[in-house]
């Protein structure tokens, strides 16, 4: 059987992450090809919602990129996004996903070199954790 | 709801930049097979001009209905192909862009991941704009005047740009007169010209000016509205003197029999109760300050309305509030020194012969309390030792404040400089920690202090200054030599650290906008946007942003002042579209996201007990929709249904 790739989603701000993403292109880095972003204007578009259906259709990570704190577009969405995410992972926790497969961080838009470093580490410690199962009717533990 | 069924998909090669590493054909081919695409193409070069005919043509000829472009980043390019998009005919929010390089091509290697990829994210574009709606630009009317709040340089100049623009202005001043800090100084670094002769021409030059109502003793106590569009109340303290009738005669000063500390000379000299704050003030008439007049009544004291011949004196002015309507305002309130009582280790507000700079300044000047000799405040005697002090609670995150005051060590070569010009035989001191003189002709002017001025530079901290036979001791150590350093001094004046003008706080809260970990005015973008505020059609100018000195401070207001001139220069502004919305059958009026706005742009609506969005202040970050527990709020263009959408093709055949 072929090696384990895991699937992940990447909402990224437009502002920030998803700046940030692209000078990681401008500056030819490197990184894992298993996320692909999806651009939000400000993390705190992400519904957690949004994130719950990703690990539903197949999702085995999902991360949220944003800016720094005092740094967002919009004031202080970031700051949104960090308590919304702070009550989803413990959601998730009972719902039997481990909550780390769930990952925020902050990636200005100077910071290719960081998103790099996340997309690798991130893909990394998910192959470690393998492929998301979930039970049929996509709900309680699977024994995470 | 998925309502486009046909879809045009165009992958660029962008040379080899995209087609290195991803197979461009493979994309396309996969593409074309995608639900509702009728055409998925590649071409070498999209953007260039046979790239996007080609574009423009397929929209016609294939009667399509949206637009993919999978090629670099839309910060590059998605106005190019949204144009091109517009030009056949097509709503420019039916194209979207595929970032295929900066996020995929760009940082992959292996070819077939990187177009299994790029395959992935064209496919999210295209599910994205199969459910975009048409949209246009929110046009929204301009009131073509502007509030400036401030009349210190920043904001003179700013008042005078856009009046000279050809634009009305009101120019608000809390104190009676403008001109600010700049007008209490005596010559300016780097240049050392007369500070009151180069702005006393711009003041009266304000007072003259047929576009600009000039508001002193006033404060703005309320806005509404948004940009183009505030609603403003200003209200203007009584001066209780008229001043058309005002001869500037002086007759009430002479007779009044109050004192109290003169501001403009920070205490130096006194003032009457009925005063004026210097001969120069603008607009020139005499105020009467009535928390230091014992009465306002005849009975009570009532000479200086005895006195005044043109009965320009009335006790019972009112206090007035005028409402205005601007389209952009200006925010330059400048600063005030750090508070006194904070560094009571250097006997400062103690031992009269400490001063802080601007004190200084004063002492410097030819219309100062001793008329430009320097003399010290206790036995006005020359002083023949000098020494100043930098840094006075700057970069000290410990005790004072973590900043940078930016124009100290500026100001205090000149301090040093201009006290050798005035006392050839005394000698000046100056302790620091580094010395910050970036800027034209600085380091020269810090050189020309040492070398032709004799200046006496000390690398060090002063750890105490105490009073001691006439003579201010100073202690301190020389980090260079590492020696413990002992001056007698006749004067010692502090480089006190400059912070935001007192009321800054109060006046953020009152115009919504933010102010940064110290309390200045913040900037909506650090590098990009230094001149705007978070709030759109608010501006900044000065230090009221942040620690800077007098061509600084010109530069940001023209800077501010040419933001507004181009906001005026159209009849309406164009606001991206891509903002909230409700769904009024689906709200239950919950009100969660009221709280989530930054911008205050969702209301309730108290008869039809739903929420609606303002969709002018609306900046479309989608933070409410997030919070919605019902579904009814949505951003366009970027729905749940769209995000969900993106998420199943992206996860395509999963599970
Ligand atoms: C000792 C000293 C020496 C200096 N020497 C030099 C020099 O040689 N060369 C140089 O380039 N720079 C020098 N500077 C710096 C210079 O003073 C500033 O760069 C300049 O004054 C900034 O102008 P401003 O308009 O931003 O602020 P300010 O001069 O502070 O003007 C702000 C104005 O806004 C008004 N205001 C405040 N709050 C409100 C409110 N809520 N409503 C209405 N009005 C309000 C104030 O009354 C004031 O009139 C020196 C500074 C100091 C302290
Ligand atoms: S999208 Fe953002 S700016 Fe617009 S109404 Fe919602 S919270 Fe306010
Ligand atoms: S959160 Fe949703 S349901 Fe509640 S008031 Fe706002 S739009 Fe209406
Ligand atoms: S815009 Fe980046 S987190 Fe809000």
């Amino acid at each position: 059987m072929a090696e384990f790739e895991p699937k992940i989603i990447c909402f990224a701000c437009n502002w920030c992450t998803s700046a940030g993403a692209d000078l990681a292109g401008t500056s030819r880095m490197e990184y894992q090809p298993n996320g692909v972003i999806i651009r939000v204007m400000c993390s705190s578009r992400v519904d957690p919602q949004h994130v719950l259906w990703a690990f539903k259709k197949g999702a085995d990570g999902v991360f949220i990129g944003g800016c720094h704190p005092g740094d967002c577009h919009y004031q202080d969405g970031n700051y949104k996004t960090l308590r919304r995410i702070k009550l989803l992972k413990k959601l998730l926790g009972d719902l039997g996903i481990n909550p780390d497969r769930l990952r925020l961080e902050w990636v200005s838009a100077a910071e290719g070199k960081k998103f790099v470093n996340v997309m690798n580490e991130f893909t990394d410690y998910i192959r470690k954790l393998g492929r998301l199962e979930l039970s049929e009717n996509g709900g309680p533990p699977s024994g995470e | 709801m998925k309502n486009k069924k046909r879809t045009g998909v165009f992958v660029c090669h962008c040379g080899i930049n995209i087609a290195g590493t991803v197979d461009v054909k493979k994309v396309a081919e996969e593409l074309a097979k995608h639900e509702g695409v009728v055409l998925a193409t590649d071409y070498v070069y999209m953007c260039s001009d046979p790239g996007q005919k080609l574009i423009i043509e397929s929209i016609k000829e294939k009667n399509l209905d949206s637009v993919v472009v999978a090629c670099c980043s839309p910060t590059l390019h998605e106005s190019t192909f949204r144009k091109a998009t517009n030009m056949a005919g097509l709503n420019p929010y039916q194209c979207e862009i595929a970032n295929i390089r900066e996020q995929c091509s760009w940082v992959h290697k292996e070819k077939s991941k990187a177009t299994a990829k790029a395959i992935k994210i064209a496919k999210s574009i295209v599910e994205k704009v199969q459910r975009n709606t048409p949209l246009e630009p929110i046009s929204v009317p301009i009131t073509k005047r502007a509030l400036v709040i401030g009349g210190g340089i920043s904001g003179i100049q700013a008042a005078l740009d856009i009046a000279n623009g050809g634009y009305e202005v009101i120019l608000v001043e809390r104190s009676p007169s403008i001109g600010g800090h700049m007008i209490q100084l005596s010559e300016t670094f780097p240049t050392l010209d007369c500070s009151q002769c180069i702005l006393t021409p711009k003041m009266v030059e304000v007072s003259k000016h047929p576009n600009i109502k000039l508001m002193t003793y006033s404060e703005v106590q309320e806005i509404s509205g948004f940009v183009g569009n505030f609603k403003v109340k200003i209200r203007k303290k009584p001066t209780y003197v008229d001043p058309d009738a005002c001869t500037m005669c002086g007759e009430c000063s002479e007779v009044c029999p109050v004192v109290v500390p003169n501001e403009f000379d920070l205490g130096l000299t006194g003032r009457k109760a009925i005063y004026i704050p210097f001969p120069q003030a603008i607009p020139a008439s005499y105020t009467l300050d009535s928390a230091h007049c014992p009465g306002l009544v005849p009975i009570a004291c009532g000479k200086c309305i005895d006195v005044c011949e043109p009965k320009a004196i009335n006790y019972d002015m009112p206090p007035q509030i005028i409402e205005e309507e601007v389209g952009a305002i200006v925010v330059a309130t400048g600063y005030d020194l750090y508070e006194k009582e904070r560094m009571a280790e250097y006997g400062y507000g103690k031992i009269p012969d400490v001063l802080d700079g601007l004190q200084f300044e004063r002492l410097l000047s030819a219309s100062g309390p001793t008329k430009g000799e320097v003399l010290r405040p206790s036995d006005h005697r020359v002083p023949k030792e000098v020494v100043f002090i930098q840094c006075c609670g700057s970069r000290d995150p410990e005790l004072h404040n973590a900043y940078c005051s930016k124009i100290c060590c500026m100001y205090t070569a000149k301090h040093a400089m201009l006290y050798k010009h005035h006392v050839p035989d005394g000698q000046a001191y100056v302790f620091y920690i580094d010395i910050r003189s970036g800027g034209k002709g600085y380091e020269e002017f810090v050189q020309r202090a040492t070398e032709e001025d004799g200046v006496v530079y000390l690398r060090g901290k002063v750890s105490k200054i105490f009073q001691e036979n006439g003579k201010v001791i100073v202690w301190g150590v020389d980090t260079l030599s590492g020696k413990d350093i002992q001056i007698e001094a006749d004067l010692v004046v502090l480089a006190m650290a400059i912070r935001p003008s007192q009321g800054a706080r109060e006046l953020a809260k009152v115009l919504k906008i933010s102010i940064d970990k110290d309390g200045f005015f913040s900037e909506a973008h650090p590098k990009l946007r230094p001149v705007e505020s978070m709030v759109s059609g608010m501006f900044l100018a000065g230090v009221a942003q942040g620690p800077k000195d007098i061509p600084e401070t010109v530069a940001q207001a023209s800077g501010a002042a040419s933001k507004v001139l181009a906001m005026f220069s159209s009849d309406e502004l164009s606001h991206d579209p891509i903002v909230a919305e409700v769904d009024e059958d689906l709200c239950c009026g919950c009100k969660i996201c009221i709280p989530q706005c930054p911008y205050e742009a969702r209301i309730f609506d108290e008869q039809k007990k739903v929420v609606i969005v303002n969709e002018v202040l609306c900046e479309g970050c989608g933070a409410c929709i997030a919070a919605c527990p019902s579904g009814a709020a949505q951003q366009r263009n970027f729905t749940d249904e769209q995000i969900l959408s993106m998420v199943d093709i992206i996860l395509e055949g999963e599970r």
